[in-house]
């Protein structure tokens, strides 16, 4: 039994990182209507950044909580500049062409990302320097868990909370609701639809950040292209939860980190993606429009 | 009438190709322009579903690899014992190799059509992201599926697949897919297909069977994405399933918008362009990567709707330029 | 001319060029040109760098020692990057073969890409060493392949080797990479050698290279409770696998194989990989000169420590030139034939099937990763030295012969 719950832990734990990285995707998408194929690689630059400020600091040597949120604080804002830059000369470019040009832009950035990085920082995986020590917190009946799966998934939760607030309550949210509805309206409404989206896709960047110093300081190998898969997954945990949906990405993530977890424990660990795969088709056939999304009607 | 006549003409052609070029060029820029033929005819059957019916579809790998493994085991366990018993009879071995090629490539797309068919089908409930997340994850899952057969040589791959793949056979496959979109593109089932991209409900609303057009497009366009990955691994001779991610789906879709949603012409020219780009990009190394992605996005910015848009390059235009004064001569 | 025809003239324009650049090549002195082929980017990208790396230092001994010369040539070494993918890497071979025409091919690492490019050579008559690849069949294409390393399947029987009579266990669990060809294939040597020794793998789990997050196979394998966990795959998520292994209580051994070999190992992996095994080429602490002149080097001119990928190409690319020096001595007129002004012509024909020979007859080459002999299947025979982790450092633990295996 206790193997069950130490399972249990490890999904939601593994669920937590998914919904950390679908989170930006989704507000991105919902504002934009764009698949923004280089949120993952965004999410590595995150993780390296940190490794160099951390390095640059000495944190890497003597770690301390003041030391961590700063580390984390320049990562966030550096991904926050390059997010600034892919948006201003990549994807404000093709606003107005066909969503399919966008994409392939999106793909462009990212493989850009991939190789730059490569170039830059050299193929071979890095040691993410444990900037928070890990402990162990012993849960009972041998499950454990530990102090960094913690934070991860405080962090998501609040984040989540975070930025519902920031949607619904805030004068800014209501501009990238306006916006998200339809860019003409907004714009007649005197919202300068530019700079929110500006402001979205730089608040989606930080959030990418984010992630990447928190996974990176759990799974502590850098590398590259250690954003493709997560930056998939995550992906498509946020359709899962109903993209654009920020209680959505949540809700996919979790569901995600806890499938996967459940078919390599107790189905068949080789098919671990084919069998998250096949729950996704089932789930969207149910429900077309993720789980926690509203099926909007088709307009005439 | 006409079209027999263009028919015989394509395979005489290519049959002279064939027998010319192995001897002027060199293995390297053979096996580019094999690949070149390969790319082009996923990138135009997937202009099929993407461009023509506007369905948003990323897992075109996952069609090509059905086509090539399921190819390369009829001829490793059938199409060998064919060619043996027929060369024992005395039938010359390019056209028993042929025949056997032409099955196995038949079945290779037949069953990728099957898979295309299953696929269309969450189609009809799903649209746009929701959608191309479904087809990606049926890609995946087909990658994952190979890697953990053993009859198929899982992640080892699967070597000695018969060479038979020569230039002619690629040639006929770009022909073949090529003839089947331009004519799709005159008929009323591929004005049927336009109709459904430009407004969906309006389609409906007009007549159009929807669900059997969309999967329709699926159904052809899986079917010589099959072909495709069939030619692909009777020409390497190696099949690896690293060789099917949805990064290989995704260098098709690049090079369908990059041609021109909707442009037969356009996915060719594309196609050939990004097969031809790091190849020309090889002698700055390290930096070949980083230079090609640069330009895809540099293109997608100067052009966004595409090198051609939805317009199609036409050679009786072309000549067009030049008759009038051929008839003044 | 309207914008239509400005982008038809661009396109004709970028066609052209690009012909330009497929077409054009081709120096002035005569050159002996060698090709490498590796993944310089994408998945695989630090196995073909450090490849590149090894060839690098086997060239700057022979410019140091020879002003870059072999029998009067100016040696040259084309590098094509193959992305790590098989289809590539078939490209590539061609490339090289065809277009720059070189006399020998050193690649690759990944046994698939191997497999994609060793045909192309076999069928051109071209020489091809394989510095790691370690699946049988790669040498098994024809009598132009070679290897410089051990095979998997000698390896399966070292570790099993190890595990059942060093270690002394009887029940282990298996954690292999099930993208990776390597790690199924050593996996699957490891499980048959063992079991023919009265040892018996109780649990089986898998990931996919890339990964980070193996708390859940883990969990699953320590509900087994084996004595040791074998995880047979690369370096780069071995670090990881031991690190989330011991957070979740696992204590028993981890057994690996020659994957494991590289500096980020001990970087990612840290204390948790106290206790841990892995079977491999070379232990860097060996007081062999010329190992220790080697890592000197390596060490000066790349600031780290070299794997053992690097290591091995380093002496394929030795063994090769050693084999041309060979030619060049004994017959200088065949060896003539390797000149690129020979290129495409009968005499270097000649010329590769008498280096192809040469290459055949290795025996006791003392190179950086032990004492090379090829064997009648042009792959290498020899020892596997034993590595364990101890206190954070890598130590050498015993060396297995391969004598004394039965034969498969």
């Amino acid at each position: 039994m206790s193997e069950f719950f130490q399972q249990l832990v490890n999904g939601v734990t593994w669920g937590s990182v998914y919904a950390l990285i679908a989170l930006g995707y989704t507000m991105v998408y919902g504002i934009l209507r764009l698949i923004n194929f280089a949120h993952g690689d965004v999410y590595m630059l995150g993780a390296f950044f940190a490794f160099f400020a951390a390095r640059w600091l000495g944190v890497a040597r003597s770690p301390t909580p003041a030391g961590a949120l700063l580390v984390l604080l320049i990562s966030m804002a550096g991904c926050g500049v390059v997010g600034y830059v892919i948006e201003r000369f990549a994807y404000k470019p093709v606003r107005k062409s066909p969503r399919l040009s966008a994409l392939i832009t999106a793909i462009g950035v990212s493989l850009l990302l991939e190789n730059g990085g490569i170039l830059v920082f050299g193929p071979d995986p890095k040691f993410f320097p444990q900037v928070i020590p890990a402990s162990n917190i012993p849960l009972g009946g041998g499950v454990t868990i530990s102090n960094q799966q913690v934070i991860i998934l405080l962090v998501s939760v609040a984040l989540m909370l975070g930025l519902t607030f920031v949607v619904l309550h805030t004068r800014v949210g209501k501009a990238m609701r306006a916006v998200s509805h339809s860019h003409t309206a907004a714009a007649l409404m005197g919202i300068s639809v530019d700079r929110i989206i500006t402001f979205t896709f730089v608040l989606g960047s930080t959030l990418a950040a984010a992630a990447g110093v928190l996974v990176a300081l759990q799974n502590p190998k850098i590398e590259p292209l250690m954003g493709i898969m997560p930056g998939l997954k995550a992906f498509v945990a946020a359709v899962l939860g109903g993209i654009g949906n920020i209680p959505g990405a949540v809700v996919g993530g979790l569901v995600m980190g806890l499938a996967e977890v459940m078919v390599v424990a107790y189905l068949s660990p080789t098919y671990r993606d084919a069998i998250a795969f096949v729950l996704l088709i089932v789930i969207l056939l149910v429900r077309p429009a993720g789980i926690l999304g509203r099926y909007a009607a088709e307009k005439v | 009438m006409r079209r027999a006549a263009w028919t015989a003409g394509t395979v005489a052609l290519l049959l002279a190709l064939d027998l010319v070029l192995p001897g002027t060029l060199n293995p390297y820029h053979m096996q580019i322009l094999m690949l070149c033929g390969i790319n082009v005819m996923l990138a135009v059957s997937l202009n099929l579903i993407n461009g023509f019916t506007g369905q948003f579809s990323i897992g075109h790998a996952g069609f090509m690899a059905i086509g090539g493994y399921g190819s390369a085991m009829f001829s490793l366990h059938v199409g060998r014992g064919w060619v043996a018993a027929l060369a024992a009879g005395g039938v010359p071995a390019p056209i028993a190799q042929g025949a056997a090629l032409l099955t196995a490539l038949a079945l290779g797309g037949l069953l990728a059509a099957g898979a295309g068919y299953l696929v269309g089908l969450p189609s009809l409930r799903l649209r746009g992201d929701y959608l191309a997340i479904v087809t990606l994850g049926f890609g995946e899952i087909i990658r994952v599926v190979i890697q953990n057969v053993d009859a198929v040589g899982g992640a080892r791959g699967l070597p000695g697949i018969p060479g038979w793949a020569d230039f002619f056979w690629v040639g006929l496959g770009v022909a073949g897919v090529l003839a089947v979109s331009r004519n799709l593109a005159h008929s009323t089932h591929g004005r049927a297909l336009f109709a459904i991209r430009e407004d969906e409900v309006a389609a409906e609303a007009l007549g159009v069977n929807i669900t059997a057009y969309k999967v329709l497009a699926f159904v052809i366009g899986a079917f010589f994405a099959g072909v495709a990955g069939g030619l692909f691994a009777h020409y390497l001779s190696y099949l690896n399933p690293n060789s099917f991610t949805f990064i290989k789906s995704i260098e098709v879709i690049a090079m369908v918008v990059l041609g021109g949603l909707g442009s037969v012409s356009g996915s060719v020219l594309a196609a050939v362009i990004l097969t031809l780009l790091p190849e020309v990009l090889r002698p700055v190394k390290e930096y070949r990567m980083v230079i090609y992605s640069l330009m895809i996005i540099v293109l997608m910015i100067t052009r966004p709707q595409g090198l051609l848009g939805t317009r199609e390059l036409s050679l009786r235009r072309l000549l067009g330029r030049f008759r009038p004064a051929r008839e003044t001569a | 001319m309207t914008p239509q025809d400005r982008l038809r003239l661009g396109l004709a324009g970028t066609a052209l060029l690009a012909l330009l650049a497929l077409g054009c090549g081709g120096a002035a002195e005569p050159e002996l040109v060698v090709g490498e082929y590796g993944s310089l980017t994408g998945n695989d990208a630090t196995f073909g760098q450090s490849t590149k790396n090894g060839v690098e230092l086997a060239f700057d001994d022979l410019v140091a020692g020879k002003q870059g010369r072999i029998g009067g040539l100016k040696v040259r070494i084309v590098v094509e990057d193959d992305q790590g993918k098989a289809e590539e890497a078939a490209t590539v071979v061609q490339k090289l073969v065809n277009q720059d025409r070189v006399v020998a091919v050193l690649g690759e690492v990944a046994s698939s890409r191997s497999l994609a490019g060793g045909p192309i050579c076999q069928q051109a008559g071209v020489p091809m060493i394989s510095p790691s690849s370690t699946n049988p069949r790669v040498t098994q294409v024809g009598d132009y392949v070679f290897r410089m390393c051990f095979l998997d399947d000698f390896q399966g029987w070292v570790m099993a080797k190890f595990v059942a009579e060093n270690l002394k266990l009887k029940r282990v669990a298996m954690f292999k990479d099930v993208k990776n060809d390597y790690s199924v294939g050593l996996a699957q040597y490891f499980t048959n050698a063992f079991g023919a020794m009265g040892g018996r793998v109780i649990a089986e789990q898998a990931y996919q290279s890339g990964e980070t997050d193996f708390r859940a196979q883990l969990t699953a394998l320590k509900a087994a409770n084996p004595q040791a966990i074998i995880v047979p795959g690369y370096y780069t998520e071995a670090g990881l696998i031991a690190r989330q292994a011991r957070e979740l209580g696992i204590k028993v051994p981890l057994v690996g194989g020659d994957g494991w070999e590289s500096e980020q190992l001990l970087q990612i992996g840290g204390d948790a990989l106290n206790g841990t095994y892995y079977s491999n080429h070379w232990a860097l602490d060996f007081p062999d000169p010329k190992l220790q002149d080697f890592l000197k080097k390596y060490r000066a001119k790349y600031g780290s420590d070299p794997d053992a990928i690097g290591g091995l190409a380093f002496d394929a690319a030795n063994v090769l030139f050693a084999a041309l020096e060979k030619l060049a001595a004994d017959d200088a007129r065949t060896f003539a034939g390797l000149s690129s002004k020979f290129a495409g012509k009968p005499e270097r024909a000649a010329a590769t099937k008498r280096l192809r020979d040469l290459i055949a007859a290795t025996a006791n080459y003392g190179g950086v990763t032990g004492t090379i002999t090829l064997d009648a299947n042009r792959d290498a025979s020899k020892p596997a030295v034993v590595i364990a982790v101890k206190d954070g450092k890598k130590v050498y633990e015993t060396t297995i012969h391969p004598e004394g295996r039965p034969a498969s």
